[in-house]
């Protein structure tokens, strides 16, 4: 390939030609990896987009504490902070997708003319100087040892082409051809990637939005002051975090989202991590969630008399609600996001600020006996078993925590995938497929016939010996049993 | 019934196994690679089967917790692939698994002697960073298929990477004229690092209480030895891993004999070497990338982040894409390629453990 490449440029070496072959050469492509290798290597040690006091810190780690801040402001000025987002780092990324470009086009009709240059019966001294190449010599007809090979070939799924010649008959054949254009399918892909990345960041935006239970919204924040308005509401009907049974291990994060158009619902889904809802080609994603301290909520409590309907209660702080079939009143005085008992003091606290271990406190009274307090655990709901048989689940506080969804919108991620699969398809192709070619020269001597194969592929040459030894077998064994009969 | 017996018999099997290999390196005799080789397929097939009960185990395990999940996604969620304990027990079974197709291909024994150790590396790794064995119940991000898949083929990625690795360095030890050249240098100046690494983190282990050693990895890691506050201590600890280094250097020369008297011939091991980053790549690419940013997308709506554990998989993507176009159409050839085929390796180890290890540690946030 590179001779005509050299004889070509001998006769008119212009400017525009050298600046080609540079962008085609693979020795770009060697320098652009490496280089793009080793600065990200930069990228992931210097912290991306970070506040500057927590680079000087490292920096100082690194350097000592004295030189850091101005090796931090050397850095600083050369865009390391923000390096993927820097002109040089981007500039890089160009001269990849070029060079990638620029060298397949280069290569590309080269490698067509290639495939589907017809594969030519060969001389017989070309086939004994082929790569893979064996002689045989059989006590039969030429015609038997013809029908054998033709045959074996054909089991192993070839397409056979046969050249006659006097005294002698040529079998050859190919497969896998198609495998040379792989490569450029993979490179394709890549330059797909780009394509879609490029898209995303177009015509896409990465946004979040945080919701309190019943609170809805029309708009997404890229930044505290920077508003993408939606062109619909989305509302968070409740946020819960449910965990694993004896530990605080979560289980699953999960949110009501309602979509409302025009002040009416559309969409209602339950999202959790890995399963978000897809509404106008826009994403919500349950990322994280918190709590508002100061926040008044609701505290949902559901009662269940031993005899009658169970009912669910929405009570503020300080609300009295009756407990069925008797004369106590219930009164919810105190809440612990995370309620447990000091091990030293053996007093209640709360041990985390988010609803870790919700619970809430209630007074009971009952004319003429002395008031009682009860604490009621929405994860034990044991704790809710009254004297009487009653029961009061405490199924929420409702209206205190935030929902945390990021909000995005990617046109550009089909390309992406679909990028994905050609690459996985391409590389399959590039790697375990290979371009075979066999050719076998059979001539009938006076009592014997000589057979020599040749065969030659571009890669996987021991797994192709392989499958010429196999035919080579198969046709003998079937030759010899039929020249016994 | 729990499968950690099966699994300790399997470690002590590997462990046998590399010892048998190096003898039968040194050594030749047929029998002793015999044995070498069936110590190493009992080994397997008795970690396969701890693989089996840790799976049925966490089966059950999420079912208790998840009743409603149906038979194949109490299957996938239990798949034993969900922490760091699991992956590299798994990177240890696809060694082995891909150690014992190579052997049973190209008939040699001897290249067990340098894959077994990488086993026994990771094997020993697992005990003295006091990753937890126990199972664990999955968080929420971690409960999906994209995830599993994503680990799955990127581990058997990493073990096919892994044999290139023991045949580069077999390579360039057979080629090798004198130690002075400097691919050799640069492959023995890794292993080396390598081995000063685990041999410290090593002693770390043995001087921590065993409540300290669950947070190893994370507040301990080298501070008994290289990184010890006491500057004594830490000054001898780097002249003697230097001069370790140096006789891994000296020494390593030493092999050249012994591979050279067996059938290992340079070609092979080349070819072996490539053939398996043949194999890793377009593993690695799909599993490891793909769907790596398939999952992020899934979870989290961005695709790519360039957080530094998908920076460093873009690195080690970056290093092995060198190796193919350098070998196959930038003229590469020889040590090049071998010294390519052991940094790509070293990558490889850094993205799944060094940006836990090293970079975590060097960010703030990180080290919590
Ligand atoms: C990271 C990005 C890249 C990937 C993943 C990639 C992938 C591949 C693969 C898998 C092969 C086949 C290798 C083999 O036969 O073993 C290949 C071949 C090749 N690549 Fe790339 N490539 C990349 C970047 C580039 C760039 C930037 C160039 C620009 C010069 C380039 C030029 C070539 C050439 C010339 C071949 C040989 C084609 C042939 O066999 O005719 N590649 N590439």
């Amino acid at each position: 390939m590179e001779e005509n490449v050299t004889k070509d440029s001998a006769e008119k070496k212009d400017i525009f030609e050298s600046i080609w072959k540079f962008l085609a050469s693979i020795k770009l492509a060697i320098f652009t990896l490496m280089a793009l290798a080793l600065l990200s290597i930069v990228g992931t040690i210097v912290e991306q987009g970070a506040e500057p006091a927590q680079n000087i810190a490292l920096l100082g780690k690194l350097f000592g504490e004295a030189s850091a801040p101005t090796i931090y402001n050397i850095f600083a000025n050369l865009g390391f902070m923000d390096m993927y987002g820097s002109w040089w780092y981007v500039g890089l990324l160009v001269l990849f997708s070029i060079n990638l470009i620029v060298c397949s086009i280069d290569r590309f009709p080269k490698t067509w003319k290639v495939m589907n240059r017809p594969l030519r019966p060969l001389a017989e001294k070309a086939i004994k100087s082929l790569p893979i190449r064996k002689e045989l010599t059989f006590k039969a007809k030429g015609n038997v040892a013809r029908d054998e090979f033709y045959n074996a070939l054909k089991s192993m799924r070839y397409k056979v082409l046969e050249a006659n010649d006097e005294g002698s008959v040529q079998l050859y054949t190919q497969k896998g051809t198609y495998a040379r254009l792989a490569v450029y399918v993979v490179h394709l892909s890549i330059i797909l990637i780009f394509l879609g990345a490029i898209i995303g960041v177009r015509f896409g935006f990465k946004g979040y939005l945080n919701l309190i239970e019943g609170q809805a919204s029309n708009v997404a924040y890229k930044s505290p002051t920077e508003k993408i308005p939606l062109d619909f509401t989305i509302k968070c009907n409740w946020y819960e975090t449910a965990y694993y049974e004896g530990g605080d291990t979560p289980k699953e994060f999960s949110s009501e989202l309602v979509i409302l158009e025009n002040g009416k619902e559309v969409v209602k889904k339950i999202i959790e991590v890995n399963d978000p809802l897809v509404y106008k080609g826009i994403t919500f994603y349950q990322s994280n969630y918190g709590m508002l301290k100061e926040a008044q909520g609701y505290f949902v409590l559901t009662v269940i008399p031993s005899v009658g309907q169970e009912k669910t209660l929405w009570l503020k702080a300080g609300d009295t609600f009756e407990v069925p079939g008797t004369a106590t009143k219930g009164t919810v005085i105190d809440f612990s996001p995370a309620l447990t008992r000091d091990q030293n003091t053996g007093e209640l606290t709360s041990y985390s600020e988010n609803m870790v271990n919700p619970a809430v406190a209630i007074e009971f009274e009952e004319s003429g006996k002395e008031p009682y307090k009860g604490w009621i655990l929405k994860r034990y709901p044991e704790t809710g078993i009254l004297p009487g048989g009653n029961v009061i689940r405490f199924d929420d506080y409702w209206g205190v925590e935030y929902t945390g969804l990021q909000v995005a919108k990617d046109p550009g991620v089909w390309l992406i995938y679909l990028a994905s699969i050609i690459m996985t398809l391409g590389l399959y192709i590039c790697f375990f497929i290979s371009h075979r070619k066999i050719w076998v020269q059979i001539r009938d001597e006076k009592k014997s016939v000589t057979v020599s194969v040749g065969a030659s592929v571009n890669r996987n040459k021991i797994a192709f010996e392989r499958e010429i030894e196999k035919l080579i077998l198969h046709a003998s064994e079937s030759i010899e049993g039929r020249s016994k009969k | 019934m729990s499968g950690g017996i099966f699994f300790d018999i399997a470690a002590g099997a590997y462990i046998a196994a590399m010892i048998t290999y190096i003898i039968y390196l040194v050594v030749r005799n047929k029998t002793v690679g015999l044995v070498a080789s069936t110590i190493t397929i009992a080994g397997f097939a008795f970690q396969s089967t701890a693989l089996i009960i840790r799976w049925v185990n966490s089966y059950y395990f999420w079912m208790g917790s998840h009743p409603s999940s149906g038979l194949v996604e109490g299957l996938l969620r239990a798949a034993p692939l969900r922490n760091l304990y699991e992956s590299l027990i798994f990177f240890v079974w696809s060694l082995i698994l891909a150690h014992i197709l190579v052997e049973f291909k190209y008939k040699i024994r001897s290249l067990g002697a340098f894959v077994t150790p990488l086993a026994a590396s990771a094997l020993l790794f697992i005990d003295i960073s006091g990753t937890s064995k126990a199972i664990q119940p999955l968080i929420p991000a971690l409960q999906s298929n994209w995830l599993l898949f994503h680990v799955l083929l990127s581990f058997l990625g990493y073990a096919a990477f892994g044999i290139s690795f023991g045949a580069g360095a077999a390579y360039l030890i057979t080629v090798t004229e004198s130690r002075k050249e400097i691919p050799y240098i640069v492959g023995s100046v890794i292993v080396g690092i390598f081995m000063v690494v685990l041999i410290a983190m090593g002693i770390d282990f043995l001087s921590l209480s065993s409540a300290d050693r669950a947070q190893m990895i994370q507040n301990h890691f080298l501070k008994t030895t290289l990184k010890s506050s006491s500057g004594g201590v830490a000054a001898a600890s780097w002249v003697i891993s230097i001069a370790f280094i140096c006789a891994v250097w000296y020494f390593g020369l030493g092999l050249k004999k012994v591979l050279k008297s067996l059938s290992l011939t340079p070609a092979m091991l080349d070819d072996i070497a490539y053939k398996s980053i043949a194999v890793g790549f377009p593993l690695f690419t799909i599993g490891g990338l793909i769907m790596g940013a398939i999952w992020a997308n899934s979870a989290w709506g961005k695709y790519w982040t360039w957080d530094p554990k998908e920076t460093w998989s873009l690195i080690t993507w970056f290093v092995y894409a060198l190796y193919l176009h350098a070998r196959f159409v930038g003229g590469w050839r020889g040590k090049r390629v071998a010294i390519l085929a052991i940094i790509g390796f070293v990558a490889v180890v850094f993205t799944y453990l060094g940006v836990n290890l090293v970079l975590s540690g060097l960010h703030a946030y990180g080290s919590g």
